[in-house]
Parts: structure tokens; C-alpha cells; sequence
């Protein structure tokens, strides 16, 4: 296949592009659905095809054929650098990539056990066992999934650099919804979007989808008998590792995207209320807070060998005790802002998207505390867990999550449940007020796998490293 | 210099889309003759030039070659898809995984079967022009709109599709159809507002660059200089993008047919939901609109009534939500979307006469909203949503915009928005906005009684 990657690039250089690269992928999913007992739907894709990317002056352009052939890719090189010259109608200014030295190499994520050796039966077996599960403890509505992704992708640039990886991911979900007689409740496991990595079937295994069905089934139920979470405009608030998770993905991840700083998402996905002059002494947040963005974690989903701009995976500081350090940056963006190399945070969810910075694995590093310290040193507070809204403005700066459950912190102890618990805050006055953060014992690395983002749209997959955390002085409990 | 795409040719694409589907089927039957089949091939075009700070820094295209395989061996059924090369090697390869797929599966209690043979609206929302519109194109609407943004910043995209479908299945239904699409929708910025423009049609040639660069650059300026607006309940007028966001989520948890199986749904048929003066209805057909009158199952769409002068009259189904249902079927199944149930809707909300600028006439204090952003449902019976405002608000006193205020953070039930008596007038502005799951909509502007602003931009 790196033939034919090459063939691409010569194209689209033939065609007058003074740098070019291109991608030659093979991608294979499966799906799964079951709801209430009952497979819904198993659908299974193959996708194939070449997408280039050439540069002509100052401006890009991007073609992509579902064709393997050299042929098809030799079309696919010229046709992008027609439409790079059709975008110098409305050129920017000159444009530069950082260096990047030519590379050569093979990357294999890791995966213990091949998810397409397990049976389809076996995982048919799983998915409606733990539905009825969660019918004969209390559930209305009952469904369960999973998915995976076998990705193999050949890179090839004009500068000489030939890069292949093979990356297997996989995961699971389910969710309980228990229906009321003016609202719905509804449990996931282990979170709203379930949990992935850059793993084999053993990721579905450790899940242990069965032991837990019962358990958010009874408690899907139990939430419409709850209480509300009452309106406060100020209390302690802790979080747990699932929705620290989405935290993390909405507030800092997208608001350190370079090219999000850079304006170029400005109409669709935003801006940031970060500004590049105040790299390296903008207090993000407390001297608790360390965030990185780190593409080498083993089996987090954000990770890789190397981008889709043919960098090698490497670790990025972007927030370090509380000060903005860094971005998520590719070779153009960073270049623009002056930043030395790529942050190697670039990838396209298929041959047919441009490649676009994107998270890798955007995570917090573990503190010293633990969840149950937290509810332990809190006098009058309130633990919301897993996701359930999540919505923020388009510099990333105000936030309102919703959470499926809460319970209330009395004197140090775990209290009453509570139902419909929301936060709201403005992000560095939010991260400024964490105090309490978990240690390594509850480090985990979430999974994101429908992070959207582009246009045409495209579905990241992202990790996060998170622990549960306490915030002080959190407005909770808005109402619609 | 000119340049062009290279695609498909448009004059002989539906009958070769059929072509290859029937070759799909013939493949599967002779593997499995007793097999029900269902083949769905989509081939086309998508292509976008998207600018920023004012130039092209993103422009793409690519050909799509796409077929959709559902076998089922006595209820046991499977779907699989393919995008690349679809020669006999690569068919036969999905054929054989598909049908392994469904041979191991445990019987589906639930199938509902394959579609009857029936024809389709005689409609076609297509545009030759379109079809063969090159990246130049694109570019000069890039252009005009940058050109009339006089010196903003601007941000934004223009965007061609061309889609070709064929439908073939066991049960003897055949149906082709095809359609274009063109959007150019952008935002100029001042140093302390942005301002939206935004149009999308059938035809690359409705799109004026230039005026709907003129209309952002005019929300940008008009909004500039905000200041703060204490959060509580106001009257709204709610532009056009607004009104397409709310019935969205009514789509997708409320008239969808799987919402109402699983008791998540609002809808009760025959009850006065929505303020009589609402009007809401499902129609590929309209003239106005953009798609293709079947969906993936290879059900034709015919018009609905979802709601009828406030009452609620309709829903939308798929067949298997149809079967559960005890109904049949409105051609609302989409790829992808088994887990969701019945999406890919042409909603048209019945506009009224009077104009923008008559809706802000009528309001006493009130709050004018171009865009909603970042829309999140809390709870799906009560249509509970938190999202924000975007790209320009303003202030109305006595039926005049007083001033522009920063954005504003809402949680306010969707459903309770337009309930009865809570709409006071619906604009004659119909604007076409593309959504999510291949869904458009047809809607005017509509002034409310009362919307939950429930925190700032600064918290």
C-alpha cells in the first residue's frame, strides 16, 4: 500500500502542489444493539480508499476516492491540487509546516485478545443477557452495545516520511431507563458513552457488563423517587472519574485546540478564550491541576504512533500547577504560532476527511485524595457521577453539565440520593476552585468515541485520563 | 484557471446505481436463495470550501461509492456496508461475512420484514448545475462573502452534494432517485460580536455570496459593543435556525416512533400539545425542501400531519417501530440510526404573514435570537434543554431593538415553548436549515410568550 500512497503524492507534486501527503486506509467495524432482550441490529462495514492532501502556495486542498487502485490515487494526488488552486481565489497568507525529520516506521496498538476471534453468538449472548438483567431489576427500557474498530493506514509525505499502523479499539456500553409518570431516569455503565480503548475484547471483559446490570437498573429506578437536587448558588461539589472525564474533553481539551486559538473553527465548532500572548503565565486553574495530552498512553483510545501528519507520538504539557503550558497543535497551526514543533495532535476519521487537530489522550494527573476522603472532608456538599447533558459556549468558557445521579454530602458522609443534579461555572474560575483530586488508585482512561468536530463533520476518538476531584463554591441545581 | 471535480457521471448514475444493487442481490441469492434481501447503493459527490480570518484554509472533496447490504435467514438478519471498490471480489467477500453474521444471530422476535412494492413520490429535488458545480464555484461565493463582510473577519463554509440512490430488495421493491444540495452559511466578526448569514437550496445558484455575507456583517455590527442582560423569562423572537434546533429535538425524542414505544416521548395523538396556531407536517414533496422522497428500507415518504391547528396528529416510523406500533411505516429509517428509530424527517412548520420586523413590533420586552448553540436535552418527556445564544442578540423594548446583549445561557422546556397559547405570532420569513440525520427544515421565525434565560455568558 505505500506504493500507492506514493503514487498520490507524485500526483498531486506533477500537478504543481509544493508539498503533498497522503493516506491509504483499510478500515473494518462491527456494531452491535440490544434492546430489552433483543438484538436490534450487528452491522458491519469495510471501508477502503485514498485521501491527499496537497498544498499549492499558501493554500490546501483535499480529495479522496473509495479506491485502492494506483490509478485512483494518481487521480485522487491531481484532483487535490486542483482544488488547491481553486482556494488561492481566496488565499491566505504565506503558510509554512514545522520541520518534521523523515520518518520511517510501523505502529501495532495493543490487543490481547483479537475481538473479531470472539463469536458473534458469545457476544449476542452478552448483550441480551445483561438487557433482561436489567428488565428483571427495574428497568422500562434496557439496551447494551459494543463496538469495534480495525483500522490499518499507510502514510506518505513528499518529504520522504512512510508510516503504517494497525490500531484495533473496542468497547461496550449499556444503560437502564426507568419511565415515570413526568420524567425518565436513566443509569449507564461505565458511562453515558460506555468505555473504549485502543484495546482488544479483553477491555469488554474487565468491564464486567453482567455484575453491574442489576445495580444501575435499581438505580434508574430509585432516581425517580429521589429528590431534586436543590437550586444552591454556591456549594462544594465532587465529581466523579466519569464526568471529570468530560470536564477535562469540554473545557480544556477543546479550549487548547491550536486552531480553535487560531479562529479557524470560528464559525462552527468556536473560538477559545484562550489567547496565544498568554502561553505559559495564564492561571488556568489551582496548583492541583496538571493536564496532558500524551498519544503513548498503552490502550487509551486517544493513542497512536504517529499522527496523520506522519509525527510521532509524543507526550504535551498543556497545563502544569494550574498555568497554561501548551496546545494541541499540528505542523501548519503550530508553525503560525510560532510554536517549534507539532504538538502531533492531527488525525481524519477516514480516508475521506481532512486531517484536523484533534485530542489525543487529554488527561488530568492523579493528586493524593480518593473519592471517599473527599466525601470524608466535606461538611455540606453534594457527588454528582456520569454524564447525562453536557453543554458549553463557543469560546469554552461557560459550562452547564448534567449528571445521571447525585447524592448529598452531610458531615462526611454519603446522604440522601439525588436526581437531575446540575453545575454551571465559568472554566477558570471553576478549575481555580478545585482543591481535592484523586490519586493513581483512581486513575482511569475514558474513552471518548463521538467527539464531533469539522466540517464536513468528523467523530474523534479521544482519551481522558481522570479521577474524581472536589470543587468549592459550585452553583447547582439550575432549572428549566 | 478553471479547474473541475472529477465525478461521476450524472447522466447514467441511477441506472448503474441500480445495476450494481441488483448485482449485490443476485450474488446473495445465489449463496442463500431463500434469503430476504434488502440493497441500498448511494453514490455521489460531497464537497466543501471552508474559509476563515477571511481565506480558504480547509477545502475538500470526495467521491462516495456506497452500498448497504441487510440479509435476513428466517429473522435472523444482519447488515453490513461497504465503501471502496464494489467489484464481485469485494462483494462477495461482504456477502459471505454478512450471512455468517445472520446464520449465528439468534432469531429476531421482532423483524418486521422487508418493504412491499410501492411507488414513491414523483418528486426530485435536483439541480444539473449543481451537480457539476467545480471548486471555483464554491470559491467565488467564498469570496463575494468575504468581499461583502467589508473588512470583518469572517469564518464559514460553501458546500455542494450530489447523491444518487437505487433501492433494490427480495420483495420485489425497486426505486432510484437522486438529489443536489448547496449551503453557503458564514459568520463576520467585529472585535466584540459576531453575526451569522447562512442559505441552503437545491441549487449552487440561489446562493448569493454576497448577500448573505452583507446579512452577517450586518448582525456582526448591529451586535457590537453587548453588554450584560440579567438572566430571567422574556418574550423571544427566534430566527429561523433557532426554530429548525427546537424541532429537532422534538424529532428525534418526541414524534419519533421509538421515543414513543420506550415512554420517552411527549407525543399523545389527539391532544392539544402545541399552540393552535401551530402547524407542523412531514413533506419531501414540497417544493421548498431538499431529499429523497424513500428511505434506507425502501418505504416512500408521503406527506404527514404531525400537528394540526395545535393538535397532535402524527408520528414518524420505521418498520420496525411501526411493527411495535401496530402501523405502518412512514420511510423514516436511516443508516445507522436502528438504535435511534425514526429520523430523517423534511419538517415544514406553517409560516404566517407577518415579517421580522412586524414580530419585534409586537413585543413588549423581549429578547431577539439569531442562532441557538450547543443545544443538550436534560429530559426527553419534558423536552427540557440548556444550550446558549450565538452570532447576535438584542434587547426589544416597546416593539424596538433597545441595544445588542451578551450572550445569554437558557434551560427551558421546548415542548412548554410552544405550547397552547404560548405562541404569539410566526413569521413569513420560511428558511430552508439543514440538520443532523439527513433531516431539513422548512421554518419561519416565531415570537414566544415566555423563554427561561437562566445565567450569562459570564456565569
Amino acid at each position: 500500500m505505500d506504493d500507492i500512497g506514493i503514487a498520490a503524492v507524485e500526483a498531486a507534486l506533477a500537478a504543481g502542489a509544493g508539498y503533498a501527503d497522503a493516506r491509504v486506509m483499510e478500515t473494518r467495524t462491527e456494531a452491535m444493539n440490544a434492546r430489552n432482550g433483543v438484538i436490534e441490529s450487528l452491522d458491519r462495514a469495510e471501508r477502503a480508499g485514498v485521501g491527499v492532501r496537497a498544498l499549492v502556495g499558501s493554500s490546501w486542498g483535499f480529495f479522496a476516492v473509495p479506491d485502492v487502485s494506483s490509478a485512483a490515487a494518481r487521480r485522487a494526488g491531481e484532483q487535490a491540487a486542483a482544488v488547491a488552486r481553486a482556494s488561492r481565489l481566496v488565499a491566505g497568507p504565506d503558510l509554512w509546516l514545522t520541520p518534521q525529520v523523515a520518518t520511517t516506521g510501523h505502529w501495532d496498538s495493543d490487543c490481547r485478545e483479537d475481538p473479531w476471534s470472539v463469536g458473534l453468538a458469545e457476544k449476542g449472548d452478552l448483550l441480551e443477557g445483561v438487557t433482561k438483567a436489567m428488565l428483571e431489576h427495574g428497568a422500562d427500557v434496557a439496551e447494551a452495545s459494543h463496538r469495534v474498530w480495525d483500522t490499518r493506514k499507510w502514510f506518505a509525505s513528499s518529504e520522504g516520511t512512510h508510516v503504517h499502523q494497525h490500531i484495533v479499539e473496542c468497547g461496550a456500553a449499556m444503560s437502564a431507563t426507568a419511565v415515570g409518570e413526568a420524567e425518565t431516569q436513566r443509569r449507564s455503565y461505565p458511562g453515558i458513552r460506555g468505555q473504549y480503548g485502543t484495546r482488544g475484547w479483553e477491555l469488554i471483559r474487565e468491564l464486567d457488563l453482567p455484575g453491574n446490570a442489576p445495580r444501575i437498573a435499581e438505580e434508574a429506578r430509585a432516581l425517580l423517587a429521589a429528590d431534586a437536587c436543590p437550586s444552591l448558588d454556591a456549594t462544594d461539589l465532587i465529581l466523579g472519574g466519569e464526568q471529570m472525564a468530560l470536564q477535562v474533553h469540554e473545557s480544556v481539551g477543546h479550549a487548547t485546540e491550536l486552531d480553535r486559538i487560531l479562529g479557524w473553527e470560528a464559525a462552527f465548532a468556536g473560538t477559545s478564550w484562550l489567547e496565544l500572548p498568554k502561553l505559559g503565565s495564564l492561571r488556568f486553574g489551582s496548583e492541583l491541576m496538571n493536564i496532558t495530552a500524551d498519544a503513548t498512553l498503552p490502550g487509551a483510545l486517544g493513542s497512536f504512533g504517529f499522527d496523520d501528519e506522519g509525527t510521532p507520538a509524543h507526550p504535551v504539557d498543556i497545563v502544569r500547577d494550574g498555568i497554561w503550558v501548551g496546545t494541541l497543535s499540528g505542523r501548519d497551526s503550530a508553525a503560525i504560532a510560532g510554536i517549534p514543533e507539532s504538538g502531533g495532535a492531527v488525525r481524519a476519521d477516514g480516508f475521506d476527511r481532512i486531517p484536523m487537530v484533534r485530542m489525543t489522550n487529554v488527561g488530568l494527573q492523579p493528586g493524593t485524595d480518593s473519592l471517599e476522603s473527599m466525601i470524608a472532608a466535606t461538611d455540606d456538599g453534594i457527588l454528582m457521577d456520569t454524564n447525562r447533558s453536557w453543554s458549553i459556549d463557543d469560546k469554552r468558557l461557560n459550562f452547564q453539565f448534567g449528571c445521571e445521579i447525585g447524592w448529598e454530602i452531610k458531615g462526611g458522609k454519603r446522604g440522601r440520593m439525588l436526581r437531575n443534579p446540575t453545575y454551571t461555572g465559568i472554566s477558570p474560575r471553576f478549575w481555580g476552585s478545585m482543591d481535592m483530586l484523586g490519586g493513581h488508585d483512581e486513575w482511569m482512561f475514558w474513552g471518548t468515541p463521538n467527539c464531533g468536530k469539522g466540517q464536513p463533520q468528523q467523530i474523534g476518538h479521544t482519551g481522558h485520563p481522570a479521577v474524581p476531584a472536589r470543587f468549592r463554591g459550585i452553583r447547582v441545581g439550575v432549572r428549566g | 484557471m478553471a479547474t473541475t471535480d472529477h465525478r461521476l457521471s450524472t447522466a447514467d448514475a441511477p441506472s448503474r446505481g441500480l445495476d450494481l444493487a441488483e448485482r449485490a442481490f443476485d450474488l446473495v441469492r445465489a449463496r442463500s436463495a431463500d434469503a430476504e434481501v434488502e440493497v441500498t447503493i448511494r453514490q455521489g459527490t460531497e464537497a466543501l470550501t471552508r474559509f476563515a480570518n477571511g481565506f480558504i484554509h480547509q477545502n475538500v472533496a470526495s467521491e462516495v461509492n456506497h452500498v448497504l447490504l441487510r440479509v435476513a435467514l428466517d429473522g435472523r438478519n444482519a447488515s453490513t456496508a461497504l465503501d471502496g471498490p464494489a467489484d464481485d471480489v469485494s462483494l462477495t467477500r461482504m456477502i459471505d461475512g454478512v450471512l455468517e453474521a445472520a446464520r449465528v444471530r439468534p432469531a429476531d422476535p421482532d423483524w418486521p420484514g422487508l418493504a412491499p412494492r410501492a411507488a414513491a413520490p414523483d418528486v426530485e429535488h435536483w439541480d444539473d448545475a449543481t451537480a457539476a458545480a467545480d471548486p471555483d464555484e464554491r470559491a467565488a461565493r467564498v469570496r463575494a462573502f468575504v468581499d461583502a463582510a467589508d473588512g470583518l473577519e469572517t469564518a464559514g463554509f460553501c458546500s455542494t452534494t450530489t447523491v444518487h440512490l437505487a433501492f433494490a430488495n427480495s420483495a420485489g421493491q425497486r426505486l432510484i432517485g437522486r438529489g443536489t444540495a448547496a449551503e453557503l452559511d458564514g459568520i463576520a466578526r467585529t472585535s466584540t460580536a459576531d453575526g451569522s448569514g447562512r442559505k441552503a437550496s437545491v441549487r449552487l445558484g440561489d446562493l448569493d455570496g454576497r448577500e448573505v455575507g452583507e446579512r452577517a456583517a450586518r448582525k456582526a455590527r448591529d451586535s457590537s459593543d453587548p453588554t450584560d442582560l440579567e438572566p430571567g423569562r422574556y418574550e423571544v423572537v427566534l430566527e429561523p435556525d433557532c426554530v429548525a434546533n427546537i424541532l429537532s429535538f422534538l424529532l428525534v425524542h418526541g414524534f419519533n416512533g421509538k421515543a414513543v414505544e420506550d415512554g420517552r416521548s411527549f407525543a399523545r395523538l389527539g391532544e392539544p400539545q402545541f399552540d393552535g396556531s401551530i402547524d407542523l407536517r412531514d413533506d419531501v414533496t414540497d417544493p421548498g425542501t431538499i431529499g429523497i422522497p424513500f428511505d434506507i428500507e425502501g418505504t416512500p415518504k408521503w406527506p404527514i400531519d404531525l400537528v394540526s391547528s395545535g393538535v397532535t396528529t402524527g408520528l414518524l416510523q420505521t418498520r420496525r417501530t411501526a411493527r411495535a406500533a401496530g402501523t405502518k411505516s412512514t420511510g423514516h429509517a436511516v443508516e445507522g440510526g436502528a438504535a435511534w428509530g425514526a429520523l430523517g424527517a423534511n419538517f415544514i412548520l406553517g409560516s404566517g404573514e407577518r415579517g421580522p420586523a412586524e414580530l419585534i413590533g409586537s413585543v413588549e420586552r423581549g429578547v431577539l435570537v439569531t442562532d441557538f448553540w450547543y443545544t443538550r436535552i436534560l429530559d426527553p418527556r419534558t423536552q427540557v434543554v440548556t444550550g446558549l445564544t450565538r452570532n447576535g442578540v438584542w434587547l426589544i423594548e416597546d416593539g424596538r431593538i433597545v441595544r445588542p446583549v451578551t450572550n445569554l445561557r437558557f434551560t427551558q422546556s421546548f415542548l412548554g415553548a410552544l405550547g397552547p397559547g404560548a405562541v404569539r405570532g410566526i413569521g413569513a420569513d420560511r428558511a430552508v436549515i439543514l440538520g443532523g440525520w439527513d433531516s431539513i427544515f422548512l421554518v419561519p421565525s416565531l415570537h414566544l410568550e415566555s423563554w427561561n434565560f437562566t445565567g450569562g455568558a459570564k456565569g
